[in-house]
């Protein structure tokens, strides 16, 4: 077992590595050399990576401490690391879809200079490091340190192209919104601190008993606040589509193996806590449904390529903290795998076919690629399948897993999560018979310049296509006659407060009924847009939509115009007129005072004679009198 | 007599030298009027000196008696020093602007 403690270390330390020598050596390193570094360390990463996964395969767990963080009377805060069915699997994840991500990017990116190509390696490893401190870390304070790390390099990330002003302020926002949610993460680990005097999960989870229930309440209502910052719930979740600025295997990175798992993983890590807390759970729950059905409607009536898949992951984050909600951890742990395959493989299909088009990204201006995308079509394919929840492909394993939770639940939160399980699979297969069915819509010299991505494109589209497919076999319900591995695997760190108890029957019903109407609904798809064309929005339900439910003007009415009203009422009356109105006041009645006192000053001798006998008659005056 | 005519003479003497200095233009007699008040104060020193002499403090303690009269020597020989160097200003002032008019002094202002 010491053995492993002495390499995990290792596996963010290469990131990290990787990080420093492509933002050092921009300049001097060739692209293929960065392009060599950035993939490599995170290929030996999932090595390393894999090797942990067999070692706590049969249950163990790990701690490891290094050194004292913070050392001072009250309280110490070490810098460990924690290594566990729960954050193995994390590992494996973001270090394997990471790689994939990160080859891909070699050919995506190479039309970039080399100085800003290793510049992109380096914030790509950078977020990586973050992202396996934050599953790593054994205790709230390191997981702090990735959650910041992972918000910083998202904001690098997103405005990475930084000549585009809307890129920059697309940045911007998604940093503001992380903040506000960091701010309900940190005061969570200061209530924690304060009435535990430690953050070690361990120690939290053993001490829980001498927290009261309204300080496990404000904790974990707290952490969720921060957990809807970073993974993108309702009411900060406008950053997300926003965060298509950058680059698309950034995206497929933020999306499906990093930055927005954070948020799923850290409720999952505090299961324990949330267990507790029954009205917390009820909260996530209906806010990962409202977030759900929301972002599912959104993505209907997007034309944006990037949009649509941005939409559907806010969606699948719903789906996600819909199971955490109802006690289903180990489905929501389930389903971020899942999703991590198959929502990168959509997302690095994407940026094939914005690749083939040459930086197009509205579907109005596609149709018919199948043709000449062949590998992009079929593994595209096989991604919406996996998110619409078709079987046998993972997502089906994953979203079915969920909705019997919900079903147990309650009824009509399933039938909500249903319905919104239903829009997934319209959504997903508009996007795909109007990018790859029908006619081609753009100008015929695109069409000539339409082409299948290089190699180094596909073979991670291919893989990702396989692990999307397979990967829900990991965790095979009873049902089915299987063993149900991922469950089993998870359970020493879960508590897992959702038993099925429905019977056989139900089950089947309940999961045929879904597969005949996700079936039914992906035909309907097909015969509404397999020759589809551009039209105008008409009906006001239809812009509502296309308009994202005018949440961000609402956002701006609310929030920004009265924060910018009240900066300018700063700015002018308080700073301008108020603060500079002193500072130059001073000096105004310095300089008016001296100009006149300077008169006395005449360069007559008499009067400055008569001046002297007059302060002697007043010297004088005052000795005799006062 | 009476100290109080001293006083009187000598207060007369200062108010003059000052009025002089405040009024008159021609360094020369701002430079008398100057003079006038320096010696407006031996004046007073030596009457104020006479009058300690024959009160009883002076009678018990002769030798502090002398004290303003020496003073008075000192004053002369700085109001001679101070005339020196002053008569020489004014010699310079005349070779250089042709007046000796002070309100003339003034190019240092602005």
């Amino acid at each position: 077992m010491d053995n492993v403690l002495q390499m995990v270390w290792l596996i963010p330390l290469l990131p990290l590595i990787g990080f420093l020598i492509n933002g050092l050596g921009r300049n001097s390193l060739s692209k293929r050399m960065s392009g060599i570094i950035g993939s490599g360390v995170i290929l030996f990463s999932f090595l390393l990576s894999l090797y942990v996964f067999f070692n706590v395969k049969g249950g163990n767990s790990h701690l490891a401490h290094y050194f004292n963080l913070i050392d001072i009377n009250s309280f110490t805060i070490g810098f460990d690391f924690q290594i566990d069915p729960l954050s193995s699997l994390f590992l494996l994840i973001i270090t394997g879809v990471g790689f994939l991500i990160h080859l891909y990017s070699t050919a995506y990116m190479h039309a970039e200079d080399g100085k800003d190509y290793a510049k992109y390696f380096a914030y790509l490893n950078l977020f990586v490091f973050s992202m396996l401190l934050l599953v790593m870390g054994g205790n709230y304070v390191i997981l702090f340190i990735g959650w910041e790390g992972v918000g910083l390099c998202s904001y690098l990330l997103i405005g990475y192209w930084f000549k585009n002003v809307n890129y920059t302020n697309a940045a911007k926002k998604a940093f503001v919104m992380n903040r506000i949610g960091d701010l309900g993460f940190l005061l969570a680990v200061f209530w924690l601190l304060n009435k535990l005097g430690t953050t070690n999960f361990t120690d939290v989870f053993a001490n829980l008993s001498k927290l009261s229930t309204t300080d496990i309440t404000g904790i974990t209502l707290l952490l969720f606040v921060g957990a809807t910052g970073k993974s993108a719930q309702i009411p900060l979740f406008t950053w997300l589509p926003d965060a298509m600025a950058g680059p698309t295997p950034v995206s497929a990175l933020i999306h499906a193996a990093t930055m927005v798992t954070a948020g799923i993983y850290m409720i999952a890590r505090s299961n324990v806590l949330y267990n507790l807390a029954p009205l917390t759970q009820e909260i996530i729950m209906w806010i990962g449904l409202a977030t759900a059905l929301l972002a599912a409607t959104i993505a209907l009536k997007q034309n944006d390529i990037k949009k649509v898949l941005a939409y559907s992951t806010v969606s699948q984050l719903g789906f996600m903290f819909l199971a955490l909600g109802t006690g289903n951890y180990i489905a929501a742990v389930f389903h971020v795998m899942t999703h991590a395959f198959f929502k990168a493989l959509l997302f690095l299909g994407s940026g094939s076919v914005i690749h083939g088009m040459h930086h197009e990204q509205d579907i109005n201006n596609m149709g018919g690629l199948k043709s000449k995308m062949k590998i992009t079509y079929i593994t595209f394919f096989i991604g919406c399948l996996a998110i619409a929840g078709i079987p046998p492909l993972s997502g089906f394993f994953s979203k079915d897993s969920i909705l019997i939770g919900a079903y147990e639940h309650n009824k009509i939160v399933y039938a909500i999560a249903l319905f919104t399980a239903c829009l997934t699979a319209f959504y997903m297969f508009r996007l795909l018979f109007i990018t790859f069915n029908g006619k081609f819509r753009g100008t015929q010299k695109q069409w000539n310049h339409v082409h299948e991505s290089p190699a180094a494109m596909t073979v991670p589209l291919i893989i990702l296509a396989v692990l999307s497919a397979i990967a829900g076999f990991v965790n095979i319900p009873a049902l089915f006659g299987g063993t149900e591995s991922l469950t089993h695997f998870l359970s020493p760190v879960i508590q897992q407060t959702h038993q099925t108890t429905l019977s056989h029957a139900t089950e089947y019903m309940l999961m045929g009924g879904a597969v005949v109407l996700i079936s039914a609904v992906i035909s309907w798809a097909y015969f509404k847009f397999k020759n589809y064309e551009p039209k105008e929005e008409t009906s006001s339900f239809g812009k509502t939509l296309e308009n994202k439910w005018y949440v961000d003007e609402f956002y701006n009415s609310i929030l920004v115009k009265p924060l910018q009203a009240i900066a300018a009422f700063f700015n002018t009356i308080v700073e301008k007129k108020g603060i500079d109105g002193m500072v130059n006041g001073v000096g105004k009645v310095v300089n008016y005072g001296s100009r006149q006192i300077r008169l006395l000053q005449s360069g007559q001798i008499g009067h400055y004679v008569l001046l002297m006998v007059l302060g002697i008659l007043v010297l004088l005056i005052i000795q005799l009198f006062f | 007599m009476e100290i109080r005519w001293y006083i009187g003479l000598a207060v007369a003497l200062f108010s003059i030298g000052v009025m002089g200095v405040l009024t008159r233009r021609n360094a020369i007699i701002v430079f008398m009027c100057i003079e006038l008040m320096l010696n407006a104060v031996n004046l007073l020193l030596v009457a104020f000196s006479k009058m300690h002499a024959l009160s009883p403090v002076g009678l018990t303690n002769p030798s502090v008696v002398s004290n303003a009269q020496i003073f008075v020597f000192f004053i002369m020989v700085v109001a001679a020093a101070e005339v020196a160097v002053g008569l020489a200003i004014i010699v310079m002032m005349y070779r250089n602007t042709h007046v000796v008019d002070i309100n003339f002094l003034n190019r240092l202002k602005n």
